[in-house]
């Protein structure tokens, strides 16, 4: 099976984890949406790829969808929504880049170690799948625990949550991977709305500065 | 097509929340949502009698019987106590109608997924469920559209997101590890297939799944350290739904991970899962009995007083063997009763009193008799004090745990002992002493509240023995 197919499935999958790093040290939200616009495109593309590989046709809407959603819709929305909430040009720095990038090492080390170890049996197509698919789930969490800003956690959510699809596609077969892209847009619909509605700033806090002291957890 | 009551359970749910959305009017769609709640209910009792039987997506067994039911039983005392408490929130300008009718439908839609994923035979359904199920609690939560009820809905949303998209990682692995044996396709995802095959999958694939699910399921559940969201979301919601949270919800969630645990243990070469599960609970339990004490919002309390319950019945369960899973069993049952009951006296004692602080609390058997006992009562129950169910429990917890671990159950009798002193202080404080903070007179309906406390007296009491049988044989199951 180490043929053509595999290698373009390993090279895809391979080029969404060097994207999640990209993403780690992305340090201006324009940047950093654009990087994850990339990251959707190069999910779209590695599903498709296991749709033809598979022979699996359902697979291709959800190819489609993450085109379509992920790399086109929510980019755009969310472009409009951080210019509206005047933080375009904010810039972050929670944990700098090298030790992002060292942890993140770490855990797509560790996501190796642990899948491949564990699916020695397994087609290799689908093992190698699984493995990096667990570091991008990895990167996306480690994302969204150095990030501050709400816009760039949803980001962080978003590219966890193009691990799990990778990693539903990758097993072959699977049912209600369909179903279960859509519910997932769905949810990441709602977190958009939500951020624009409500004006959610950063992590736990809202534009509002008046209220911003009232909690840390316990109110006074 | 015949429905079968399984799909009714569902069915109904579904349909009123479609219905709830668009009728206006308070009176009509408070007693609707009870009426749908009681349909509900009683069909869910003919599932003792006659089972339909299990297909692809759903199935019941005896293990989701006894959930299903005491789901749709909450449900229907919350949908009682939701009608009167909501009436005051329209009364003080804190609920427009636009927002009640959102509120209903929301909370049938609530239903309707507690139930499926209950009753789901497909892990992937049952992801799907829970999922729908996290959604409406953070609408609900952030209903209020306070500044406090957005930040709370927004990180229930967030860590409850995380939570579950590491549930569904450990799914996916659960069926990477089922194909081989059982193959392509949905059945690899059917759980009364699973569990039939369950000897011949992948152990390692297997451990690193139970590890996703547990992480994933687990913060849904509550236990610490992944419980940052459970307080906040008690606290400003709406009362009738951190009584549904802490009653059913996380009961919900526990529910998905001993059906994975009993796939595990079904499994002679997999990791054992119980001292994972036995760790978490100890941790949930002492970490939570800790918190009690500096907690000045009554709301806020009880919720850490429910990660303390969820870590101890995660702990029975982490211990296995019929006595600790009988335990368990009865433990999540009394701790659904009582801490529902707790939030519906909670919620009327805060409209009473107008907040939720409780140093503005106090001579509540005073001023209020009814709510202020009420009150007692169910903090006495939830404390574990005899002859009420909790204490039950808990003593049947504790004396299996000395029985084969002694070291772990002077933990958690520790943990326990913390949890009792803490809740006692402070309903003192509240329930008697002088009366502070306002004494309107409660417009409320008991009914639920008393309803509840009344099975937990009993269950304390007397246990039917047919009961008594049917947990042995539920703990059977769980291995």
């Amino acid at each position: 099976m180490h043929g053509l197919n595999f290698d373009v499935a390993h090279l895809l999958a391979g080029s969404l984890v060097l994207v999640s790093f990209l993403q780690l040290y992305q340090d201006r939200l324009y940047a950093l949406i654009n990087v994850f616009a990339v990251h959707a495109l190069m999910l779209a593309l590695s599903v498709a790829w296991q749709a033809h590989v598979q022979d699996a046709p359902h697979l291709y809407v959800t190819a489609a969808i993450a085109l379509g959603f992920k790399a086109i819709v929510i980019p755009v929305a969310l472009h409009r929504i951080i210019v509206r909430l005047g933080i375009h040009r904010e810039i972050e720095k929670v944990v700098g880049v090298g030790p992002a990038m060292l942890l993140g090492m770490g855990l797509v080390a560790l996501s190796m170690v642990v899948m491949l170890r564990v699916t020695a049996e397994a087609e290799p197509l689908a093992r190698e799948d699984l493995a990096f698919a667990l570091s991008v789930v990895l990167l996306g969490l480690l994302m969204m625990v150095t990030r501050r800003n709400a816009v760039s956690q949803v980001v962080g959510f978003m590219s966890l949550e193009n691990g799990l699809v990778l990693a539903a596609t990758g097993a072959r077969g699977m049912p209600l991977v369909v179903e279960i892209s859509v519910a997932f847009s769905i949810l990441i619909a709602f977190i958009v709305i939500g951020i624009f509605l409500f004006r959610i700033r950063e992590r736990f806090d809202t534009v509002d500065v008046g209220a911003l002291d009232i909690r840390r957890g316990e109110r006074q | 097509m015949t429905v079968d009551a399984a799909t009714a359970v569902l069915i109904i749910p579904a349909l009123s929340a479609a219905l709830l959305a668009v009728l206006p009017g308070y009176r009509l769609t408070a007693r609707l949502n009870v009426v749908a709640a009681l349909a509900t209910f009683a069909i869910s009792l003919t599932l003792f009698v006659s089972r339909p039987s299990a297909g692809p997506y759903l199935h019941v067994d005896d293990l989701n019987n006894v959930f299903i039911v005491l789901t749709t039983f909450v449900g229907l005392t919350t949908s009682g106590f939701s009608a009167s408490y909501i009436g005051h929130e329209l009364d003080i300008g804190r609920l427009t109608p636009r927002f009640l009718r959102f509120y209903h439908a929301m909370y049938q839609v609530l239903m309707f997924a507690m139930n499926l994923a209950l009753m789901a035979n497909n892990i992937g359904v049952m992801w799907v469920a829970i999922e729908i199920a996290t959604l409406t609690t953070v609408l609900m939560v952030g209903i209020y559209r306070t500044h406090e009820a957005l930040e709370a809905a927004w990180k229930y949303f967030i860590l409850g997101s995380v939570g579950i998209a590491l549930a569904l990682f450990g799914t996916i692995l659960v069926y990477m590890a089922a194909r081989p044996a059982v193959g392509e396709g949905l059945d690899a995802m059917v759980w009364t297939t699973l569990i039939a095959h369950a000897r011949e999958f992948d152990p390692a694939l297997l451990n690193v799944a139970f590890v996703f699910l547990l992480l994933g399921y687990g913060t849904k559940v509550g236990l610490a350290p992944l419980h940052a969201w459970l307080p906040d979301a008690h606290a400003e919601g709406p009362t009738p739904i951190s009584a549904v949270l802490s009653g059913l919800l996380l009961n919900v969630a526990l529910y998905a991970l001993l059906r994975f645990k009993i796939l595990l243990a079904a499994n002679p070469h997999a990791v054992a899962p119980g001292p994972l599960m036995v760790t978490m609970g100890l941790i949930s339990l002492v970490f939570a009995s800790f918190m009690l004490y500096r907690r000045r919002d009554i709301k806020r309390m009880f919720a850490y007083s429910s990660i303390e319950h969820m870590g101890i019945i995660a702990f029975a369960f982490g211990m296995g063997g019929p006595l600790a899973n009988f335990a368990g069993l009865l433990h999540m049952t009394m701790h659904s009763l009582t801490k529902s009951a707790i939030f519906f006296a909670v919620g009327h004692v805060a409209q009473v009193k107008g907040t939720q602080r409780i140093a503005d609390m106090g001579g509540l058997t005073e001023t209020n008799p009814v709510l202020g006992w009420g009150l007692v009562a169910g903090v006495v129950a939830i404390a574990g004090l005899p002859p009420l169910g909790i204490f039950m429990s808990e003593f049947l917890v504790v004396t299996s745990t000395f029985a084969r671990a002694p070291w772990l159950a002077l933990v958690l009798v520790a943990g326990i002992l913390l949890g009792v002193a803490a809740l006692l202080l402070r309903l003192n404080g509240i329930a008697f002493g002088e009366p502070r903070g306002a004494a309107a007179p409660a417009k409320a309906s008991y009914v639920p509240m008393f309803a509840h406390l009344a099975l937990v007296l009993l269950a304390g009491v007397y246990m039917p023995p047919i009961l008594v049988s049917w947990f042995q044989n539920v703990a059977k199951l769980l291995g």
